[in-house]
């Protein structure tokens, strides 16, 4: 039972990783109809931004982080503007290969800046956790849970409780109507590349001290998060926090009780699963072409 | 009509010159090493990217897996021959058909799925593969890889040197080249790519579009396995790395470099990319990166790849297919109006969640009538269409069709029961030319022509001919003007031979003087018998045509009958210009 219970909660921390992430997706796909392959990067250069400020100017560690949280929300608006912006009007196809060419260019860009080997970071904490009835919580996957919470609820307030957010919804499900109505599109759909890479990189730098930062500790991450949003029904907000925790907890439970090696193996044949029984994902919506 | 036939050997001499140019710098090869190496993993990927042409380029559908297919294939032919002692061509053989199967059954997941979907899921497979390849150690020797995969001798000629191998794998290149250079004007062909232009008009032009997909991804992973079964050949030695994600994305690349639409574009790509790399050794730290930020160029300003610019040249050189073909076998019918009823609606139902878009409308179209259904906008008319021609699902009652219950059936099989149709909003196959599109209304299964591809060609050039369109008949149906979209439209349509033609607002978004022509077609229709179900707002055109008129209105039918009866009516009356509203006082 304690096993259990730790498992749950590394499984927890994990998938509030995915769940991150994924929130990154979906804000994206739900404002521009974009699907980002490079949102992992984004994870991969925020945890790279902390090892500069942290490791290398030794700036303090709070203050590192919120300066990288800001510059990667400039660098969303120029990751729109170079893979996006040219390819809007050409269907879903090219922007996908073109945010998988910028994954590479970033990935290979840093690799050839920084070099291969990975670099240790230190966690938020000096402890590294306690243990509550033999269950050991560390202080990160602690930390990474209340921020996701934290997020969450942010977000949740942004887009229900704002003019802000209204005019994001608007975007979202009618570029045209809303621009009809005076709504600077452009400027909304900027700001949720901005948002999503800012939140993408915050999640990089959370993992970061769990995973030693490296130049594709992302992209697995990213995969997974994909797979959640998918999981969870696309395009989904609820279904990609959902869809990433379960997705945390199924792989963690999967990879003690199953098999190690083929710990990454039940993501994806997680998602096998559902895509071939439940398309929609968990929250999804059936939706059919109009003739 | 002798003057129209295709040459069945289209390609076949030139084919074969190639392979014996192939062959040639083959053996002229230096024997070891550097060169040899490069060409053999350049003709080796190239197979497995022209599997890319056909599945992404013909078909539409994004495939981010080859390099699993490729891996499968390599390893078929690595484990077979080095651990079982198979014979290589066995062991290709097994491997070719694993891959075709695994191929096919990602393509039951483009069953629903489109688009960022179907990329997860060959994401997917191809990490699920990685990870097998890396860690089933008993079977696959794991990270290390396996060595000295043996070359074959084929009918007693050898091919174990490096030059007679590299020969061999370019004469398959130069083979599967001519394959899917081919395949891309037969039947098939013609309907991946209608798929990928516009899955719902291929679906009501009696194209199966998931079995097309599934084959599709059939053959691109057989593909696949080829190239890598020739590739565990050339190279002696394979490990798990060699068949990642980021090989999938480098053969996925080289596809979309040369030109993702044809196969001749999938070798110049490949060679580029194969070779580039290697004669810029010095960029070899920042390669990567050039070489990702040149996927986004090749996308911003490269739309069709290398070869898009060769394509655009040839086209343009294009000329209309001159000679004599027989005309439309409708022209030999004169108009019968029967009583005989055809298409039998009966209390037909389709709810959108609490909206009751078609609510029981009961109708019934004579043989050789021209039958419209009007109605004020959103009153159900194209929903009825869509659910009669398969493409919703009826909530409730039933469609029969030449006394055939067709409620339950799919689009296609509607379509090849004879029911053919036209959009609102046109749908052609932006793709393909004026002729190509109109062909593959002619080759819909169950079509009088549908078994020969000589006279699907007539037959297509016919339905151009009655609508006055065949000058036009080499040019992009792109370059076209709305109006001359529509009777393409039309054309297809009628190119099946169908027994009913449903228009849906065959008018929508033409000039006056388009509109009256198009009055003047139709009549033309009519009088010679074509059953046909209008659905429009012009009521000048519909008075013209029409023999019978049903009006909907908020999904429900409020009157039925001969149009002299129907346009009077008060409902009718009502529903068009408003009624007086009771409650204003």
């Amino acid at each position: 039972m304690t096993n259990f219970l730790q498992l749950l909660f590394n499984g927890l921390g994990i998938g509030a990783i995915y769940a991150l992430v994924s929130l990154g997706f979906v804000l994206l796909i739900r404002a521009a109809s974009v699907v980002n392959f490079g949102q992992g990067e984004f994870s991969m250069l925020g945890a790279y931004l902390l090892v500069i400020f942290f490791n290398i100017f030794g700036i303090n560690y709070y203050l590192g982080m919120a300066l990288s949280v800001v510059i990667m929300a400039g660098f969303g608006v120029i990751f729109a503007y170079t893979t996006y912006w040219p390819l809007r009007f050409r269907g879903g196809l090219p922007v996908i290969i073109s945010t998988i060419g910028a994954s590479i260019f970033l990935e290979n860009m840093v690799l050839v800046l920084y070099g291969p080997s990975s670099v240790a970071i230190d966690g938020l904490f000096e402890s590294d956790g306690f243990e509550i009835g033999g269950v050991f919580l560390a202080t990160q996957y602690l930390a990474i849970i209340v921020i996701a919470t934290i997020l969450v609820v942010f977000q949740y307030l942004v887009f229900e409780k704002t003019l802000l957010g209204k005019k994001l919804q608007a975007t979202s499900q009618d570029k045209e109507m809303a621009s009809l109505l005076g709504i600077p599109v452009v400027f909304m759909i900027l700001i949720t590349f901005a948002y999503s890479s800012a939140m993408g990189g915050l999640a990089g730098m959370l993992v970061a001290p769990l995973l030693f930062v490296s130049v594709n500790m992302a992209g697995i991450i990213a995969l997974k998060a994909f797979a959640a949003n998918i999981i969870g029904g696309y395009g989904s907000i609820p279904g990609a926090i959902l869809g990433g925790l379960a997705l945390g907890v199924i792989e963690t439970m999967g990879a003690s009780y199953i098999s190690v090696p083929y710990k990454d193996a039940f993501a994806f044949a997680m998602l096998l699963a559902f895509l071939m029984v439940r398309p929609q994902g968990m929250f999804g919506e059936k939706i059919s072409e109009k003739a | 009509m002798q003057g129209l036939s295709i040459n069945p050997w289209r390609g076949v001499p030139q084919t074969a010159i190639a392979a014996i140019i192939v062959v040639g710098v083959a053996m002229l090869a230096p024997a070891q090493g550097y060169y040899l190496n490069i060409l053999m993993q350049a003709s080796t990927y190239a197979i497995a990217v022209v599997g890319l042409v056909v599945v992404l380029g013909y078909c539409g559908q994004i495939s981010i897996a080859q390099a699993a297919f490729f891996g499968i294939g390599a390893y078929g032919v690595a484990l077979g021959t080095v651990d079982y002692g198979m014979n290589f061509f066995v062991a290709m053989l097994i491997a070719v058909v694993f891959a075709g199967v695994c191929g096919l059954i990602l393509g039951l997941g483009s069953l629903r799925l489109g688009g960022h979907y179907l990329a997860m899921i060959s994401i997917s497979f191809q990490q699920i593969l990685t990870l097998v390849l890396t860690n089933w150690i008993p079977f696959t020797h794991g990270p290390d890889g396996v060595r000295n995969i043996p070359r074959p001798r084929f009918f007693g000629i050898s091919l174990e040197g490096g030059n007679a191998f590299l020969a061999l794998c370019l004469v398959v290149m130069v083979l599967v080249a001519l394959f899917a250079w081919r395949l891309k004007a037969t039947k098939l062909g013609r309907a991946m790519q209608a798929v990928r232009d516009n899955d719902l008009a291929a679906a009501t032009s009696g194209i199966d579009v998931f079995g097309t997909k599934v084959i599709a991804f059939g053959i691109s992973a057989v593909l696949g396995a080829i190239g890598g079964g020739l590739f565990a050949g050339g190279f002696g030695y394979i490990s798990p790395d060699q068949f990642s994600f980021a090989e999938s994305i480098v053969l996925l690349t080289m596809a979309l470099l040369g030109g993702v639409q044809s196969p001749f574009g999938a070798l110049i790509g490949t060679m580029l990319l194969v070779i580039l790399p290697e004669t810029l050794r010095f960029l070899k730290q920042v390669y990567l990166a050039v070489y990702g930020a040149a996927v986004i160029l090749i996308m911003v300003f490269l739309a069709d790849g290398l070869w898009g610019f060769v394509d655009e040249r040839l086209r343009k050189r294009a000329r209309p297919i001159a000679g004599a073909v027989p005309r439309l076998p409708l022209l030999d019918q004169t108009g019968t109006d029967s009583d005989d009823k055809i298409l039998v609606v009966d209390k037909l139902a389709k709810h959108f969640g609490g909206l009751k878009a078609v609510d029981e409308v009961s109708l019934a179209v004579r043989r050789g009538s021209v039958h419209a259904l009007i109605g004020p906008n959103g009153s159900g008319k194209t929903t009825f269409i869509n659910v009669v021609t398969g493409l919703y699902v009826a909530t409730g009652g039933t469609i029969s069709f030449a006394g055939r219950d067709i409620t339950k059936l799919s689009p296609h099989e509607r379509n090849r029961g004879g029911l053919a149709r036209t959009f609102q909003n046109i749908r052609v196959f932006r793709g393909l030319t004026v002729l190509e599109n109109v062909m593959i209304g002619a080759e819909r299964q169950g079509n009088d022509v549908a078994d020969s591809p000589d006279r699907v060609l007539a037959r297509a050039l016919a339905a151009l001919e009655f609508v006055d369109m065949r000058g036009d008949a080499h040019r992009m149906i792109g370059e076209l003007s709305y109006g001359h979209q529509r009777y393409v439209e039309i054309a297809r349509a009628l190119a099946g031979s169908p027994d009913v033609l449903l228009l849906d607002e065959p008018a929508a978004g033409l000039n006056m003087t388009e509109k009256v022509a198009l009055g003047e077609l139709l009549k033309r229709l009519k009088g010679h018998g074509l059953t046909i179900l209008i659905v429009d707002h012009d009521m000048k055109l519909v008075e013209q045509v029409a023999d019978h008129i049903t009006v909907l209105n908020f999904g429900k039918r409020i009157a039925d009958g001969t149009p002299g009866m129907v346009l009077s009516h008060p409902d009718v009356i009502a529903a068009y210009l408003g009624e007086p509203r009771n409650e204003a006082a």
